[in-house]
């Protein structure tokens, strides 16, 4: 298996995990993407940034399924999965969260976690055991490793933001996914519950050889852990590359780190 | 924590039991309210596997009911199906129209599911209430047979019991039967499926849901169920009308559920046991009864919004907690 650093930092043996070729999305007469591609590679990091209103959460959107788009392919593992639904898409492996925090509420965070193990191992439409028997060392070992084992028994919506964003995280893993979306992992966290999130992040890639694509809007965070970024601006891609060409492109330097 | 005496005893099993005895009391007008009771149970505990289990509000559970009762009532009377049969066929076929229908239903949302419900069971009244020849238009099926249960009076401790007392031994049973099946569905792995639908659909397609298809079997299940319960209801009721399946049979299994409480798999039981009960008290007293009940039933869902299983839970709960109060944020 090639190495998904040396791979992206050589530009060498890549595999493409996801393959975006021209993805428009138009909402009426409004662009919201507007003719954009990007390819990920195994193992790889990567991210979109951009102001907000950039069309970060309808281009991940696009790519899991939950919207159409007007124009454009999208490939996963050399799979054409355009307009695909969403619950297909996840059985090919790819996991996503969302912007605005999306889980169980009223389940608890044993139950959320263990019902992603239900449904991905296919145990689903069993009508006739008892569902509490199934996957406990697996959502045991899942909530030890996003760090949320001791609050098992808590009701998911009552969670503080951050723990709720790593549950999240969590129904996304329990797929056990070979790509992970994420849109905006860390929107509306402190500093330090930033830092600790993608720390947490780093190492569940790392250990389960994940390929990650995220959108943020922390300039930190992407810099410090994304090995490529794409850069979106009312809708199109203005630039794309490694953190250090993209932090010295001139278009970018314009209109998004200007105000930094 | 070790669990308390009270939680201990079985409490299903101790009701069950008491049902189960209610005949030797000796009162046709009690062994009349509790099959009342036991039978649209059992069409109460189906529909929560929809509003409950979901988050499904149909407004036409009904027509699996009728159709289940009609299919049971015309095989009984005109074809002389024995009843077990029957009884089956009535499931069947109300759980095939629920297939057809649920497939159109599931692709809407929200008041959009519930209007499409609706105007199925509307179209199936109408055919019901016009076709004559088939289901006796407004004139229904009557006499419908009771199924020949004489072979129990030779059971040991059966015998001289009225037939009706006969046919609610024999509704008791399969109702418990059904009921004991709707609550493994509900905590099955494929129950699990349906909650998280009803908390988050969405979500529930992203972690690999096939929201629809799990809709769709829910409704099936739900539907054959209720169509086992109009079958028994027929015979009780000795004949089958286009009633059975009309709107208002369909609002009140709805305000049975959420009266007993629609978050608890037994709140459909106890809402059916207090909606059958205040129904004959009121009507014996009054002839303005729809609107005394009317005026109950708003009462008793404002007082109590989680129904009254919701109810005696939170009392419970405090009680035990020494009156300090619910758990906050619990
Ligand atoms: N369903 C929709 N219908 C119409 N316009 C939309 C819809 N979703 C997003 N938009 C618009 O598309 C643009 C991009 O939005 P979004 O993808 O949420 O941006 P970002 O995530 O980068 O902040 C915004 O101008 C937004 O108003
Ligand atoms: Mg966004």
């Amino acid at each position: 298996m090639p190495d998904g650093h040396a791979c992206a930092a050589a530009g060498g043996e890549c595999v493409p995990v996801l393959e975006i070729v021209n993805v428009t999305k138009r909402f009426g007469g409004f662009l919201a993407v507007n003719d954009v591609s990007l390819t990920v590679n195994r193992q790889q990091i990567a991210a979109v940034i951009g102001p907000n209103g950039a069309g970060k959460s309808t281009f991940f959107n696009l790519i899991t399924g939950y919207l159409q788009p007007t124009a454009g392919h999208i490939r996963l593992n050399g799979h054409d999965i355009t307009g695909v639904a969403p619950h297909k898409i996840s059985s090919y492996g790819m996991g996503r969260s969302f912007q605005r925090t999306n889980i169980f509420p009223k389940l608890t965070v044993f139950d959320n976690i263990q019902a992603a193990f239900l449904v991905h191992r296919g145990r689903g439409g069993n009508f006739w055991s008892r569902a509490d028997r199934f996957y406990r060392d697996e959502t045991e070992a899942l909530l030890r490793q996003i760090g949320l084992l001791d609050q098992a028994d808590t009701v998911g919506g009552t969670l503080s933001y951050g723990n709720q964003k790593q549950l999240e995280l969590g129904l996304a893993l329990a797929s056990d996914p070979t790509l992970l979306l994420l849109d905006e992992p860390t929107a509306g966290m402190s500093a330090n519950e930033t830092h600790d999130a993608i720390r947490l992040l780093e190492r569940i890639a790392g250990e389960r050889e994940l390929t990650l694509l995220f959108t943020e809007h922390d300039m930190e965070v992407v810099f410090s852990i994304a090995q490529k970024i794409a850069v979106l601006h009312q809708g199109r891609k203005i630039a794309e590359g490694t953190p250090a060409e993209v932090r010295a492109d001139p278009e970018v330097r314009r209109i998004y780190l200007g105000h930094h | 924590m070790s669990r308390s005496l009270f939680d201990r005893i079985p409490w299903v099993l101790v009701i069950f039991i008491i049902a189960l005895g209610i005949p030797w009391l000796g009162s046709k007008y009690y062994t009349f309210l509790a099959t009342q009771i036991a039978i649209l149970s059992l069409f109460a505990v189906s529909y929560n596997l929809l509003l409950g289990s979901a988050g499904l509000v149909s407004f036409g559970h009904a027509a699996y009911f009728g159709l289940g009762s009609y299919a049971c009532g015309l095989l009984m009377k005109e074809l002389g199906v024995p009843f077990l049969i029957a009884l089956a066929a009535g499931g069947l076929m109300a759980a095939a129209f629920a297939a057809g229908f649920g497939f159109f239903c599931v692709r809407l949302t929200k008041i959009y599911f519930s209007m499409l419900t609706l105007a199925f069971a509307q179209i199936v009244w109408a055919i019901c209430f016009q076709w004559n020849e088939l289901t006796g238009g407004d004139q229904g099926i009557s006499p419908i047979p009771y199924p020949g249960l004489n072979w129990l009076s030779s059971v040991p401790g059966l015998d001289g019991f009225r037939v009706g007392d006969y046919f609610y031994f024999v509704a008791l049973a399969v109702v418990a039967l059904c009921i004991a099946a709707l609550h493994r569905i509900s905590v099955s792995p494929f129950g699990r499926m349906l909650m998280t639908i009803r908390e988050n659909p969405e979500r529930a397609s992203f972690i690999g849901v096939n929201v629809r298809a799990y809709e769709l079997a829910a409704f099936i299940v739900a539907g054959g169920f209720a169509g086992i319960a109009g079958a028994l209801f027929g015979i009780f009721n000795r004949g089958v009308f286009a009633d059975f399946l009309y709107w208002p049979k369909s609002a009140e299994v709805l305000i049975m559920t959420i009266l007993g409480g629609m978050n608890y798999f037994w709140g459909p039981v106890v809402g059916t046991g207090m909606l059958v009960v205040l129904n004959q008290q009121i009507t014996a007293y009054t002839e303005y009864w729809p609107l005394v009940l009317g005026t109950i039933l708003l009462v008793l869902l404002f007082a109590f919004p989680g129904g009254l299983l919701g109810a005696l839970h939170a009392g419970w709960t405090r009680l035990r907690s020494g009156g300090r109060g619910v758990r906050p944020g619990a």
